[in-house]
């Protein structure tokens, strides 16, 4: 049976930082994943990653962009951490190998990024997280006497002891069918977030919410899952990414008119206004007649130098290529706002910690919150390390005064494999997962989008409880043990479907507007009564509950948001 | 919506069964993807299909696999292209990558292949020293020149239509040795020299790719492994890097061999590599391959003629002024997936690109004379 000082879920940025931190502070670490770490979704994350690093700038600049992208509902002290550990970070990564971009003088360069009052944002071409991870991943490969590998290997379940406290988790070697017992004194939920409960998202498939619905199936509070972000440029043809980048570098939005419509919601950071805000005036224009006739606005990139565009935008370049059939370096393209990220999370404190003792969370999966109700662009990256760091120092740091949890865990491996037998051996209600996802995904996406009020957001949750309960009887093809996706599948469903219920219960409380959370029948800012964090716990019955917890404001004080 | 036939390559391996191909039919729009097609499969038909997939967009590098029998992502490719290049008529075969051993339908063993090859390498930086306060400054090109190896999204394309890896699964192959020249390439790497000689004397190392481009043409990213392990063959000449496996000096003889003869003279070829004819260490490996010679010469392969009196001498001059222009370059050029440079630059882009024009045309006039040479030869 595995036994490890830190166990770690999720091989991504947040979760190999984690493993990286623990290990050198001394721990034993495990780091599991259901793919192997370099399929990661932090791949995805093109653009770069935000510090203020440069001689001019200064972290008090880089927060009050991060606070007032979020909407005043961050948590000023943990952003006051990101943004003064930034800059170390980037030279951190520096010196481990990222080939980030360099100027004429061979200094790091920036590029510009919306919401951000200066350019501070460093990046390799537009793979800047596809570099970041493999660079980890190969820091990971250097330290593997410290760091045991399992890779390919889905979590079923977290554990926990009759105090309460996590004490591992429950695995599935994909490989083999093998359930397994992982004890380890702390445990850190690195799996990144739900982008598949929507139909279309920018998210991987293997983005469904697995650590967010472990940790709250375990009595964890989730925080502000009410805020899901619709990045303002997706590809109209299927929805995925066209890197914030592109803006950065000076592509610019036109409606079917040819009006550079922003100058009428953002007149001074324009293209370069924070994402809801951007993605609300293009779903506006839309919605009022304005946009294409393929349903999306046009996004030209060829007003960027072409020289300029295939060094440091040469992914979308292939993209466009490929999956929209365009030329962005002569054509505009068509894009549309898509679902991309959610600010919300396990709720955590500065270092990772979840109200459940022993279980810590990182990166997307986590709410800090250092995003509130709106990330900004080239912030995520930035949090998975400064924030899976942390978690990971202070994991090691926990199970260096605590012995390994002990009890006999085979009955707890019976149990286990006997759930996932009943879902391969049940006989089926005539549907299938992914007809039952895909419902999901439409649903999630017509009623908890960009725009919102209270009746759509009910028949959404009817839509999900609905599913919820054909999901515990949905039958699937394949007995097998080795690679058996279609039982992942279920649980994955089964995962997605708890977030879901999440972001749309605390979506139906929030009876104000703010950041990406914008209720047309309750369209103005409430701070009187809503500058707080909406929390949803599971209670014994499975149901949610809703709480509350107040926001911490240390310097700015909240101010009408414009750009 | 047009239908597609999908062949696919099955394999469970519980099943106690051989592989076998299953069909399936697919209706979907011909610009999605053939992932596409087999999620769909998957989701409305049969559920035991398996395949590793992610992103869906070319950059987590899940769905390699073989397609028409050539190695690509599925999730980059369309279906109506597969299509149209199918080999059966129409229907479109999907099968697992090469190289690797399945472990079920469509999934490869990656690791027990391709990521112990990563390994092999010591693939993470090794600066020398402590670390500077600040970044490291290094040259603006240097980054971007790296920036084409970090563009690998570790698929195994390449590892899989590899046909240097199919003769030798011990060949360290093109994803691992470009991985290798990511570090190589890096300025802020301290164990260039190290890292150089270890895979130029490992005999499954650079001098065991054959040049045959497949790892180029199989590449989802760009990343052109084999000129990868190119610029770490030129980098370990410049090394001074004397290989055992006498790479090294071979392929000084062929370039050498061809700037005197015009084209390859391969009688002279084998004595080159070993320091000329009259050099101790030729004359055994003369000896040693007098059984080929012999063989070749009574099969009519070489002759007498052929190999005393190479034929194509009168074009040397011209191949000469391609070797010495190349050579006369300061920096090496280097053909580069990130172009760097900025747009103002028109006058040195537009100079360049005359130049490589008229060089161009030389090429050609050279290509279509060393093209009619052997004709004029008649057979014997």
């Amino acid at each position: 049976m595995p036994s490890h000082d830190v166990l770690i879920i999720g091989a991504g940025l947040a979760g190999q930082r984690a493993a990286l931190a623990a290990a050198e502070a001394g721990a034993t670490v495990a780091i599991v994943s259901k793919v192997h770490p370099v399929r990661s979704h932090s791949n995805a994350a093109a653009g770069g990653i935000n510090a203020a690093l440069n001689p001019e700038d200064t972290w008090e600049s880089h927060a009050f962009d991060t606070v007032k992208g979020s909407d005043y509902l961050a948590d000023q002290d943990a952003i006051e951490i990101m943004c003064r550990a930034a800059p170390d970070e980037i030279i951190q990564l520096e010196h481990l190998g990222v080939t980030f971009h360099r100027d004429e003088t061979g200094h790091l360069g920036t590029r510009a990024f919306g919401g951000a009052s200066q350019a501070r944002t460093y990046y390799v071409a537009d793979i800047t997280g596809q570099a970041l991870l493999h660079v980890l991943y190969e820091q990971l490969l250097k330290y593997h006497e410290q760091i045991d590998r399992y890779e390919e290997w889905f979590v079923t379940s977290l554990l926990q002891d009759d105090a309460g406290e996590c004490t591992g988790a429950m695995a599935r070697d994909v490989r083999d069918g093998a359930i397994e017992a992982f004890r380890a004194k702390a445990v850190i939920q690195a799996s990144g977030g739900a982008g598949q409960a929507y139909k279309p998202t920018t998210n991987a498939l293997i983005c469904t919410g697995d650590g967010i619905a472990q940790a709250y199936r375990i009595g964890a509070p989730v925080m502000d899952m009410e805020m899901v972000q619709y990045h303002p440029t997706t590809l109209v043809e299927n929805g995925f990414l066209i890197t914030e980048g592109a803006r950065g570098e000076g592509a610019q939005l036109f409606n079917s008119g040819g009006e550079r419509f922003m100058e009428r919601y953002a007149p001074n950071k324009l293209e370069l206004a924070s994402r809801d805000v951007v993605s609300r005036a293009e779903q506006t224009e839309i919605n009022e007649g304005r946009g294409l006739d393929n349903g999306g606005l046009a996004l030209d990139i060829t007003l960027v130098p072409r020289k300029r565009i295939l060094e440091a935008l040469r992914e979308i370049v292939n993209i466009g290529r490929d999956f929209a059939g365009v030329d962005i370096t002569k054509d505009p393209i068509s894009i549309r706002p898509g679902q991309h990220y959610i600010m919300g999370g396990i709720r955590t404190d500065n270092l990772g910690r979840t109200p459940v003792a022993g279980l810590y969370a990182a990166g997307e999966c986590a709410c800090v919150s250092v995003h509130g109700g709106n990330r900004l662009g080239a912030n995520s990256l930035l949090d998975t390390l400064i924030f899976g760091r942390r978690a990971g120092e202070d994991a090691a740091t926990r199970a260096s005064g605590l012995p390994m949890p002990d009890g006999n865990l085979n009955s707890r491996i019976t149990d286990e494999q006997a759930w996932i037998d009943s879902i391969i051996s049940r006989d089926g209600n005539g549907r299938r997962v992914a007809q039952l996802k895909e419902e999901l995904g439409e649903a999630m996406n017509q009623y908890c989008a960009v725009f919102r009020d209270a009746d759509g957001l009910d028949a959404c949750l009817q839509t999900i409880r609905r599913l919820q309960e054909q999901a515990e009887s949905v039958g699937i093809d394949d007995s097998g043990t080795v690679f058996n996706q279609d039982v992942l599948g279920v649980i994955e469903l089964g995962y997605m479907l708890d977030c879901a219920e999440a972001m749309v219960v605390s979506g139906v409380k929030r009876t104000e507007s703010r950041g990406a959370h914008f209720r047309t029948d309750h369209p103005e800012r409430n701070d009187d009564e809503w500058l707080k964090h909406i929390n949803v716990t599971r209670t014994e019955d499975g149901t949610p509950e809703i709480s509350y917890s107040p926001v911490t404001i240390t310097r700015w004080q909240p101010e009408e948001r414009k750009y | 919506m047009p239908e597609f036939n999908l062949k696919i390559r099955r394999y469970l391996p519980e099943s106690g069964e051989a592989p076998y191909w299953q069909e399936y039919r697919v209706e979907l729009d011909g610009h999605q993807s053939v992932l596409e097609g087999i999620l769909k499969v998957r989701a409305d038909q049969d559920g035991t299909l398996g395949i590793r997939c992610s992103c869906r967009a070319a950059i987590c590098g899940s769905c390699g696999v073989k397609i028409n029998g050539k190695p690509r992502l599925a999730c980059n490719t369309h279906l109506e292209f597969a299509a149209g290049h199918s080999p059966e008529d129409g229907t479109i075969v999907v099968e697992p990558m090469g190289n690797m051993p399945v472990v079920k339908d469509l999934i490869v063993d990656m690791e027990a292949v391709h990521w112990k090859k990563i390994r092999r390498v010591s693939p993470w930086l090794l600066p020398e020293g402590e670390p500077p306060e600040r970044e490291y400054v290094v040259p603006h090109e240097a980054m971007v020149d790296v920036t084409q190896s970090m563009a690998c999204i570790q698929c195994g394309a390449c590892v899989s239509d590899c046909l240097s890896m199919e003769v030798d699964p011990l060949f360290i192959g093109p994803a691992a040795l470009a991985k290798s020249y990511r570090f190589v390439g890096d300025p802020r790497d301290g164990q260039h020299y190290e890292r150089l000689k270890d895979v130029a004397e490992d005999p499954h190392g650079i001098y065991d790719c054959t040049h045959c481009f497949n790892c180029i043409d199989a590449c989802p990213k760009g990343v052109a492994p084999m000129s990868q392990i190119m610029r770490l063959r030129r980098a370990a000449g410049s090394h001074g890097i004397e290989d055992r496996n006498n790479g090294h000096r071979h392929e000084a003889a062929f370039v050498e061999n061809i700037e005197r003869n015009g084209l390859l003279h391969e009688a002279d070829l084998l004595p080159d590599s070993y320091g000329g004819k009259l050099h101790p260490r030729a004359l055994p490996e003369l000896m040693s391959s007098l059984p080929a010679i012999t063989k070749a010469l009574a099969r009519g392969k070489v002759t007498p003629q052929k190999a005393l009196l190479h034929p194509h001498r009168r074009h040397y001059h011209q191949v000469r002024k391609l070797i010495q222009a190349v050579e006369s370059k300061e920096e090496p050029l280097e053909l580069n997936l990130y172009i760097t440079g900025y747009e103002e630059d028109v006058e040195a882009t537009e100079h360049e690109a005359g130049e490589t024009a008229a060089m161009r045309e030389d090429v050609q006039e050279d290509a279509k004379n060393v093209a009619s040479g052997p004709q004029k030869e008649p057979r014997q």
